[in-house]
Parts: structure tokens; sequence; C-alpha cells
């Protein structure tokens, strides 16, 4: 503008606002909608509540000779007790070492399903997401039977496994409540 | 602190023991300062020979290259690596913090930790899902979220487990690097994270969102759904270019304040669910052990912290006279509102220069001008927010925290979430060791 005019100023603030306003209500809406169906191979997450549990089953017995198979034992040793990776089988104090305790699966970890979770999207650790979901089960029934957290020859699957009672759930302070 | 009114050369001010100087003193009192230091003597030596041409000024010089890199004469300062051989295991690179200065780490040296190498993500065939309790999931190309509007933030991602070594009985004799490298700052744009969510409508009883990457592990933590309408970013530029790829490209998400892992890199999936997913990291690594065999969850920030990086550990003092003390603060939980810097070990104390703009959950730069007097010092620093939270003391914080029992490797993870202070030990040598107060 080439003189001040207070009532043009006025006039374009008010259209600069509805504009920005009008924007912020539209947002671009450049995604593309897709179903839940159309998500599904990478829909990995597992809950605590066992939501998401894949079809399946396996029990420790299979998952003994697929610790082996796959190579599990490499990393973790014979037995899952420990090598260049995590101890599996144990349960060690958590005070024995102090803050430095090793937190294992039978001592530390509060959800069973953490086990599928992890397992099924991480692991083994060259090749993952290659084993089945039956697969998946029957290393967790090892793993939870081996840390004598569940009988010998009870298999797991989307109903037995998030019921396993872990030892340490009820250890665990929620650090900055009100961030939650 | 005794304040100065009106103009004209102020006295030498010193602030605190072993020769801390006020942070304005070289400001105010310049010239002042090579007769008041008794260091004058040094200040003319250097001049002796003629100057003539050097070599580099005889003749033109090398051909411009399309991406720079910096002098070969800085090939000292670089990332050290954790795992240099790429073994079926974690690879982290810490950065060289006390080699640079300001508040922004360059890109080629920002830290990184990837659980199984970098990923080569083809930008082309990237996309981000959003899905779970919502109206409408969505799919976003990478080309598609480069149109929304984006956000510009200066913040500091800083691995949970950064400075694990000071959980050590002992201090460890090891550079500021190895001690806390696992921090950077980075100016960071992408898009707000609640744009995205809005466009797919939450479901009012959802409370948590799943973040997942790309990466062979899809590495992935639980956010609440409060900080993800609160700041979080996906974030698609790191400093002005796309993100690097040790640091998530071609997207990651980007949790100011919050420790590192949860700032899901190589970002491809985000589930919007009603309870945390307890994956592997939130449950084991990120769950602090306390010394009665309890653990806190959910931890999730990174509190105020500061360290002096220079001079510090594997500098050698070059003889009296006068240094400028020079260190980072930062705080997840809010804007560095003060840092107070003893020389004597925490006897006593003055308040150092905090360089503006300060910007929140972000790099904030302090400095100080100091007299060595050749005597042995303790230098150490104290950081406080303006959420009213402060750098603990050591003593505190091990009260509470606990320490190892015996000397951990350095570049191991004893425990996670340290934010006590760090000390260096000045000795009558020059040397530097690191020490606790």
């Amino acid at each position: 503008m080439s003189t001040f005019n207070p009532h043009g100023t006025a006039l374009l603030v008010t259209l600069a606002f509805a504009s920005a306003a009008a924007f912020a209500a539209d947002s671009p809406h450049l995604g593309k909608p897709v179903s839940e169906a159309d998500v599904k191979a990478w829909d990995i997450s597992v809950l605590p509540d066992g939501s998401n549990l894949p079809p399946g089953s396996g029990t420790p017995a299979e998952g003994a000779k697929l610790y082996v198979d796959k190579g599990c034992n490499q990393c973790h040793g014979d037995n899952g007790r420990g090598g260049a990776s995590n101890m599996l089988v144990g349960n060690p104090s958590l005070t024995a070492d102090g803050i430095t305790s090793n937190k294992t699966i039978a001592n530390f970890w509060a959800y069973p399903t953490t086990l599928f979770d992890y397992i099924r999207r991480a692991m083994p650790w060259p090749t993952p997401h290659t084993l089945t979901d039956n697969e998946v089960y029957a290393i967790c029934a090892y793993l939870l039977a081996a840390n004598n957290l569940i009988p010998q020859d009870q298999a797991m699957n989307a109903q037995t496994l998030p019921k396993v009672k872990m030892p340490n759930h009820d250890n665990f302070i929620v650090k900055f409540p009100d961030r939650i | 602190m005794r304040k100065r009114k009106g103009g004209g050369a102020p006295p030498l001010e010193f602030v605190a023991g072993n020769g801390l100087m006020h942070r304005r003193a070289l400001l105010q009192s310049g010239v002042m300062f090579a007769g008041a230091l008794g260091s004058g003597a040094t200040l003319t030596s250097a001049a002796a020979e003629p100057l003539t041409e050097p070599e580099w000024s005889l003749y033109p010089g090398a051909v411009t290259p399309v991406l720079q890199t910096p002098s070969k004469y800085e090939k000292d300062v670089v990332r050290t690596l954790s795992n240099p051989k790429g073994d079926a295991r974690t690879q982290h690179a810490r950065a060289p913090l006390q080699k640079l200065n300001g508040t922004i780490t360059p890109n080629a040296l920002h830290f990184t930790i990837n659980h199984s190498g970098i990923p080569d993500i083809d930008p082309d065939k990237h996309v981000l899902v959003i899905h779970g309790m919502v109206k409408q999931p969505l799919e976003f190309t990478v080309d598609a979220l480069m149109r929304y509007p984006m956000v510009t933030r200066k913040h500091f991602v800083e691995c949970g487990g950064n400075s694990a070594p000071m959980f050590s009985p002992e201090p460890i004799q090891a550079p500021l690097q190895a001690l806390h490298g696992l921090v950077s700052c980075a100016e960071w744009t992408g898009v707000p994270v609640s744009t995205l969510l809005d466009e797919a409508g939450v479901d009012p009883k959802a409370t948590w969102m799943l973040a997942e990457g790309a990466d062979s592990l899809a590495v992935s933590r639980s956010v609440p759904l409060k900080k993800a309408y609160d700041d979080a970013i996906v974030a698609l530029y790191q400093n002005g270019e796309r993100i690097m790829p040790g640091n998530g490209y071609p997207m990651r998400l980007l949790l100011p304040g919050y420790e590192g892992n949860m700032n899901t890199k190589f970002l491809r999936r985000l589930k919007v669910v009603d309870q945390p997913a307890m994956t592997y990291y939130e449950s084991r690594n990120y769950s602090p052990l306390l010394p009665d065999g309890k653990a806190y969850k959910f931890y999730f920030v990174n509190e105020v912290k500061s360290f002096i990086t220079q001079p510090s550990f594997g500098y050698t003092m070059k003889g009296p006279g006068f240094y400028e003390i020079s260190g980072i603060a930062y705080s997840g939980t809010g804007r560095i509102e003060k840092v107070l810097v003893s020389a004597d070990g925490g006897k006593s104390w003055g308040e150092a220069a905090v360089e503006g703009p300060v910007s929140p959950k972000a790099f904030t730069r302090f400095t100080m001008p100091w007299r060595w007097d050749g005597q042995p010092a303790i230098l150490t620093s104290r950081a406080w927010d303006d959420s009213g939270a402060m750098q603990p003391l050591r003593a505190d914080f091990i009260a509470v925290r606990g320490e190892a029992k015996k000397v951990p490797n350095v570049l191991g993870f004893p425990n996670q979430h340290y934010n006590s202070l760090t000390a260096w030990g000045i000795q009558n040598t020059g040397e530097i060791k690191h020490v606790y107060v």
C-alpha cells in the first residue's frame, strides 16, 4: 500500500486471521485413508491384556528345539544362560549386585506379553520377522517354563500367555505420574 | 552477588574461590586484565619473530566440493564407536562434546545409537501409518508430509543411559565424550504429531500411542498421548538438512526432553491405544533399578543436567592465567534458568553467564571467566531450570539412586538417568582428572 489506510489495514488483518483459522480447521488431509486390514502385516504390537496376540500355539518342548534350531543359543547361550547377549533363564536377586543387578525375564519383566512382542518383532537378531506365530509361542513357552514361571507341559497361546504371573509385576514405581 | 552501578572501568571482581570472576568481567573491564592477572609477560612473547607470508597464501587453493567437510586439521574431532566392526549388537557413536562449542551439534557429529545397524530406507517407498483407536486410519508418504505446515525447534536428544559411567563408585578417568557423549542438540523441523492425530480422529478413550520404526528390530515404544499432543514432532529435517541416516532418515519421532530411545527413528507406524505396550525397551532397559530392588518405570524425562566441556579431561592447562570455563546445560523439564560454577569443588559458587536466547529442552551454553593460579582446583557446575528443577548434588543423588559396587566398563550401562554433577580436578602439573565432589 502506498498510503496509510487504517480501514484497509484492519480489513487485511481480519482476512488474514479468517484465512488462518479456516486453514487450521481444514488441515491438509494428505494422508491416504486405509483400513486396519491394510495395516495388518505391520500391526505386530501386543498389549499386556493380550490384545492383538495372533492365533497359534506352542509348547515348551517345541520351543526348546527351536531355541537351538533358530540359533538363539548362539547369542543367549546354552539353555538361555547368557552369552554375548542377555541371560534369558535365571533368577538372580535384584539386590545381589545393587543397582547393576542383572534384570532377567524371571526377576524383572512385569508382563509375559513383552516376550511375544519382542521375539516376534526383533528375533532372531540376524533374521527377524522369519518365525511363525506358532514358533514364537513355542519359544515363549520354553523360556517361561525354563524360568519355572509355567509348568513344563503348558502350551502358550493367546489365552494362556497373558495370564502368566510375573513375580516382579508389582515392584515398579511410576516416576512421573502426571506425565501419563 | 554484588551488583555494580553506573559506568566506568570496574575493579576486577572475583565472585567465588580459586579465581572465578564475575561472569561479565571480561565484557565490562576489558584491558584491566593483563595487569590485574599478573600474566602480562606472556602476552607479548609470541611476537618476537617478524611475520612472513605462509605457504597457503602464495597460490590459489583447492577446488570447491559439492559437500563440505571439516578441515583435515580437525580430523580428531570425531565420534567414538562402541562397535566399529558392526558385530551383532548395538552400535553407539558418542559425540565429541569437549571439542565443540555453541549449542548445536553438527549433524555428522550428532550422537547415534542403532540396535541393528542403519537401515537403507528409500524415501519414495517409506510410509507412515496412523491407526488403532482412530476414526480413519491414514497412510502418509514422505512427499505428502513434506507439504504439511512445519515447526522448527531446537532440542537436545539424550539417551536415557547417557552418563552411565557416573554410576561408578570411583570416577572413571575418561574424556567427557565417553562419560556424557550420548547427548546432542539440533534444530529439528517437522510436522506436529497433533496435526496428524487430529486428521485421523483420535478416540477420546485412547491414552497412549505406540511408535515403531522401520529398522529390522522394529524398535517400538509407548508414548503417552499427553506428550504426543504437547510438543511431539514427526521430524524430517535436522539442522536444516534432511535427517541423517543414523538419526532416523527419512523421519523420526521427536519427543522434546524425553529419553532418546522413545524418539523413534525410521518412524513408520503410530498406533493409538488405551494402554502402554510395555515393549522390551520400556520394560527392561529404561526401567532403572533402585538400591532396594524396586525400579522406576515410565521415567521418560531427561532431567536438568550440566557439565563443563572446556577445560575438561584430556586437555592440558597451558600455564597459569586466564581461561574461559565453558559448558553445556539442558533440561527435559524446561528452560535453563541459572548455572553456578565452582572452582573449589563446591565450597563456593559463582553464577555463570548464560548465552541467550535460551530455548526450552535445548542445549544452553554457559561460560565463566577464570584466573587459574597454577594450584590444584576442582571445576564443577550445577544447573537450574524454570520449572524449579535443580541438578542434584552427587551425595543426594546417590542416596536415592545408588551407585555400582565396582567400577563398570566405561561403555556399559550400569543404570540409567544420571543427572548429578561432573567435576574436573585441575592438577598443578596442568593435567586434568575426573573427580567426584
